[in-house]
């Protein structure tokens, strides 16, 4: 029974020494295998006296089933050595950027338009679109400013010919809603209108959203509490002040310009406001009768309101750009931020 | 129009801060642009008389003047070359602050002592004149404070008024506003008909009554025009932007000014023997005071005698017959012109004057003899002179009708929101100047005679939320019925598009839809863009026929801005004539130029090529779940690539191309590497369709790859298309995944790997269909394109 406690302890040292899975493997047969060491101990049992062979037998067996616990213990720790060092050498840097097409993005003006008609159409507006080049009966006419009237002169018209216009407005596309569409009437009119004007402060093209509500109750104070909502909402603040001041439109009466207060220094008065401490942002008013005469809509059971705004004017408050001309530029710099 | 505010106060004096009167007549429509002090900060400048002026002993453009400040007689050393003795003029004494701080002390000049300093305008702020000490009327008080006897501490209030409130364009107007506003009488002036001291009258014909329905006038005669304006006068007008002529112009600016009455004045001695406002006859012309002469246009309005036209009626007056230095007798004109029949006319001279712009507008056509009262008085105070009787010309029929405007009770909830007590109502439009008289359910109201704006009821309830304040009137949401309308699942939106590019590394640009012509003939030279009459600029001067020259420019201008790598697309009209008829086309344009990819650790970064767009086009298809609803055929187009150019159908209908951009138009715009565009009708890519589900087999799919040599001129679509045609039944995919020129095959061929898979709805396919189906394929590439089998 010694070489019993000496095979023990060799194969002990062995297995704990083993480097890998495979001398692991070796030494299992070695020890336990059908030509392996313990195999011949217990072959061996047969040359002892019958009364002797279960003690001894279960004495090796002890060992045995140590020694072949102790050989699992230490492969699974081997294996999952080996797995780590595996891990560690695909370990990558994630830090690296990714693959792949970068994204490209949306124009500001576009972006602004899209939040315009979110609004709008959540409550029931269509979107509506309509030529670009105008005749002037819908441009002007239509809309109650005749020829010679000082309103076509403020205009700043780009002329194709004596009857051919660069609509000055979206509101030409209200005319031709108004005249094939029975009320109750609710839509905007998004698109690219023209003016012959080209400074600091004007490019000779941009955008507008223009509105026209029609139905048998509609009034000023629907037409004040819809545009309050949308500018608290365009500009996500609720206590943002907002006033109806009385202006002049030849298609609206009673006619108003909406000022927001500075949304740049809050009305304190900055360069934004000119020191007003407010900024005009859009032009509304009750439809005019003449206008709903021209469409065959009978102003006495109709009334409806019409509203219109500057996208790139909403655009700069919103984003803080200070130049109006980079919306055309199409400098990546600029389309970039967003 | 810019006022004063002092002047405005002399009418009527409210109890309010200029800001907010500036607050309260913005509020109420009279919108206040800005508001500016008529003087520069200064202080300690009297009224003071230069008693003599001599030479200075040591400085040829000094001189030593002794000036009497009311109090003490003062020695002054002053540059001014109009420093003479006898002169009244601004002396800023010892102590005094001038604007910026400057301060006056006492000092020597060339060694003689200076107690103060006299001053020009420029030097008080008061204008940009600097070419003389300031001229104060020989009358002015001696030691007075400059800044009381000159009234300058007052603002002028810019008012931009909309083009409806011609009633406002004077001191006047304003004050009637402003009365109403604060519930205050309005002092206007006492205006006494002024006796005639002469009876000679000029007769005047008016031949053209609709136009001029009422022409006033009157002859003074031995006036003095070598006598100045008065100060005050003269202060008046240029607070209100007009600047000083003589004593006759001034007084009828200052009428303008003051009640709104454009008014003119001829030397009488240059009229010959009465006036007749007619039509111009044929090449008549007529030289203006502004010094141009101009033709005049058949059937516009002049002032004539009898024998020439001496002005342009409403507009500007003659240079023949204007008042000048050697006039003794003036002839006084205050008309009124019918406004609809004005309108248009200044501008056919390109002409826009003061008096043009309120006659445009609407002039009250009941103030004309008023006006000519007051000027008269104002004339003979100031330049003295015999009156003569006034004349008056009037067609009663041709005067604007006494107008009368019904509101009804019930319109003001249905229009303002909410309804308003009858007294409030009453007491508004009667304070407006309407003569008001309750009737059954409303008011009559009888409109004044300088309000042209109201006309209808509208115009009375717009008048009534003004007054009554645009922000007392309730606000409130709208209400409506909750319905949805049906909306075709098959419209794409264009915002769906947008991110779609956007994901796709394209970023949305907008470009001007008016191009250079020049840029956009070398897109499109056989089209005839729509022009404009009046292009902001040479190169903004038409319509663009295509998005690509803007944005194949915005392409460039970036790469010249050191890009490397640029993607644009935009949507927006392009403006094609087609037989004489102008479509506006929904176009969607994509531009793709540079690297392929940001410079990166991780992929190569090879510029990008046609297919690279190719891909990002077909992409846009298959966004309606139907990738083959756009084909690409090789096409021709002007500016793109003879070789590399694709024409675009759906439904067979043609409706875009795409290609590289010609390396000949590339080096022109000077593009340091290839540029690939594609332009396309909008709503091609668009439309789309509602999904139909279909069945999914159960049974496996058999895989079949195939390559087959075919000449190089054999489009792979034709290749693909007869594959399908042949295949028909059981080919559920088809791919081209490989094609191989070169090495091993004949130069004028090419190899093409396709994949086939074949599967069935119902069963097992076996080996012998599958078999049979590509014999077929193969025999059929045969027949139709000279195809053999590569191994």
């Amino acid at each position: 029974m010694e070489d019993l406690e000496k095979l023990a302890n060799k194969a002990t040292a062995e297995i704990e020494a083993a480097a890998d899975v495979g001398s692991l493997e070796q030494l299992r047969v070695q020890h336990f295998g059908k030509k392996g060491q313990f195999t011949a101990l217990l072959k061996g049992l047969g040359k002892l006296p019958a009364e002797e062979r279960p003690a001894a037998g279960a004495k090796i067996n002890v060992v045995k089933q140590e020694l072949q616990d102790l050989l699992s213990e230490r492969k699974t720790a081997l294996e999952f050595a080996a797995v780590e060092a595996q891990l560690a050498e695909s370990t990558i840097d994630v830090t690296l950027p990714g693959r792949g097409q970068s994204t490209g993005g949306i124009h500001p003006v576009s972006r602004t338009l899209e939040r315009m008609e979110d609004f709008f159409s959540a409550i029931g507006f269509d979107v509506v679109e309509g030529p670009e080049i105008e005749d002037d009966y819908h441009n002007f006419s239509a809309l109650n400013i005749p020829e010679n009237h000082p309103a076509r002169a403020m205009h700043d018209t780009f002329y194709v010919d004596d009857h051919t216009v660069l609509r000055t407005h979206t509101s030409p596309v209200q005319v031709r809603v108004m005249e094939t569409t029975e009320p109750p009437i609710r839509i905007i009119c998004p698109g690219r209108v023209y003016r012959c004007d080209s400074d600091l402060t004007h490019t000779p093209m941009f955008h507008q959203v223009e509105g026209l509500l029609v139905d048998e109750q509609s009034s000023f104070a629907d037409l004040r509490g819809l545009l309050e909502n949308f500018l608290h909402v365009f500009f996500e603040r609720d206590d943002l002040e907002v006033r109806f001041r009385p202006s002049y439109f030849p298609f609206t009466e009673p006619s108003a310009e909406v000022d927001i207060q500075c949304v740049n220094c809050g009305g304190a008065g900055c360069r934004v406001c000119s020191n007003t401490g407010w900024i005009e942002v859009l032009g509304c008013g009750m439809v005019h009768p003449k206008v709903f005469e021209y469409s065959n809509i009978d102003p006495e059971r109709y009334s409806g309101f019409a509203f219109g705004m500057g996208v790139e004017r909403l655009s700069m408050l919103r984003y803080g750009v200070n130049d109006l001309r980079l919306f055309f530029e199409n400098d990546l710099h600029f389309l970039e931020q967003f | 129009m810019n006022i004063s505010e002092k002047w405005l106060r002399e009418w009527v004096d409210p109890p309010l801060t200029t800001q907010e009167l500036a607050h309260q007549i913005t509020m109420a429509g009279l919108e206040v642009e800005g508001i500016e002090s008529v003087a520069s900060e200064f202080s300690g400048v009297v009224v003071a008389k230069i008693q003599s002026a001599e030479q200075h002993p040591d400085a040829d453009k000094l001189r030593v003047c002794q000036v009497d400040t009311g109090t003490e007689t003062v020695q002054i050393v002053c540059g001014a070359p109009n420093a003479r003795a006898g002169l009244v003029a601004p002396l800023a004494t010892v102590g005094a602050v001038l604007p910026e701080g400057f301060k006056i002390k006492a000092a020597k000049l060339r060694g003689v002592e200076s107690h103060g300093m006299l001053c020009a305008p420029k030097e008080l702020g008061l204008s940009e004149e600097n070419d003389g000490l300031m001229e104060l009327a020989e009358s002015a008080p001696l030691g007075a404070d400059l800044r009381e006897y000159l009234a300058l501490d007052d603002n002028v209030i810019e008012v931009g008024l909309t083009p409806n409130r011609a009633d406002c364009l004077s001191i006047q107007g304003v004050a009637r506003e402003v009365a109403l506003l604060n519930s205050l009488d309005m002092k206007s002036p006492d205006i006494d008909t002024v006796k005639n001291t002469i009876d000679t009258v000029f007769p005047v014909e008016l031949r053209a009554p609709e136009r001029c329905p009422r022409y006033v006038c009157r002859i003074v005669k031995g006036v003095d025009v070598s006598l100045p304006s008065p100060q005050w006068l003269q202060e008046k007008l240029r607070r209100c932007g007009v600047r000083s002529i003589d004593a006759v112009v001034d007084v009828t600016n200052f009428i303008m000014l003051e009640l709104g009455q454009p008014m003119h004045a001829f030397d009488l001695d240059q009229l010959e023997q009465g006036i007749v406002v007619r039509t111009a006859n044929t090449g008549e012309s007529l030289a203006l005071l502004d010094g141009q002469t101009v033709e005049l246009k058949p059937n516009s309005l002049v002032i004539a005698d009898h024998g020439k036209a001496v002005a342009l009626a409403g507009i500007m007056g003659g240079e023949h017959s204007a008042v000048g230095a050697g006039t003794k007798d003036i002839l006084l004109e205050s008309a009124f012109f019918a406004p609809d029949l004005m309108l248009g006319e200044p501008r056919r001279y390109g002409l826009h004057t003061e008096s043009s712009h309120r006659f445009e507008r609407g002039v009250d056509y009941k103030l004309q003899e008023r006006a000519i009262e007051r000027a008269t008085a104002l004339l003979l105070d100031i330049v003295g002179g015999d009156a003569g009787p006034i004349t008056q010309a009037h067609s009663e029929e041709h005067l604007p009708p006494q107008k009368s405007v019904t509101l009804r009770e019930k319109r003001i909830p249905k229009l303002l929101g909410m309804a308003l007590p009858a007294a409030e109502v009453g007491r508004m439009l009667t304070g407006l100047g309407l003569e008001v008289r309750p009737v059954d359910g409303g008011w009559e109201c009888g409109v004044p005679s300088w309000r042209f704006d109201i006309a209808i009821e509208a115009d009375l309830l717009e008048e009534l939320a003004r007054v009554y304040g645009y922000n007392r009137l309730p606000a409130r949401p709208i209400e409506g019925k909750l319905e949805i309308p049906l909306k075709p699942e098959t419209a794409l939106s264009i915002r769906g598009l947008r991110r779609h590019l956007s994901a796709r590394g394209y970023r949305e640009a907008i470009t001007y839809s008016f191009v250079d012509p020049k840029l956009q003939r070398l897109f499109d030279p056989d089209a005839s863009p729509v022009a404009l009459a009046n292009p902001i600029s040479a190169d903004m001067a038409v319509m663009r026929t295509s998005l690509l020259p803007g944005l194949v420019a915005a392409v460039q201008r970036n790469l010249h801005r050191q890009q490397t790598r640029c993607r644009l697309f935009e949507t927006g009209l392009r403006f094609v004539t087609e037989s004489d008829e102008l479509r506006q086309v929904p176009t969607l344009a994509m531009v793709a130029a540079g690297q392929r990819f940001e410079k990166s650790w991780s992929v190569r970064t090879d510029d990008v090529d046609f297919f690279d767009l190719k891909g990002d086009v077909e992409s846009l298809a298959a966004l309606d779940r139907k990738p083959d609803a756009l084909s690409f055929a090789a096409g021709q187009r002007t500016a793109l690539h003879p070789g590399q150019t694709a024409a675009i159908t759906r439904k067979g209908q043609l409706v875009g191309y795409m290609g590289a951009l010609h390396p000949v138009l590339q080096a022109e715009l000077d593009l340091s590497v290839p540029l690939y565009a594609c332009e396309i009708d909008l709503a091609a890519v668009l439309e789309g369709q509602v999904p139909q589900f279909a069945e999914i087999s159960k049974f496996p799919e058999v895989r079949r790859d195939l390559s087959v040599i075919v000449d190089k001129t054999v489009a792979s679509d034709e290749i693909m298309h007869d594959v399908r045609l042949v295949a028909k039944d059981y080919l559920t995919e088809l791919r081209l995944f490989d094609v191989y020129e070169g090495k091993g095959i004949d130069p004028k061929r090419k190899s093409l790997a396709l994949g086939l898979t074949f599967r069935d709805h119902s069963r097992t396919l076996s080996d012998e269909d599958v078999n049979l189906a590509v014999d077929q394929v193969i025999d059929s590439l045969k027949k139709n394109f000279n195809a053999e089998l590569r191994n």
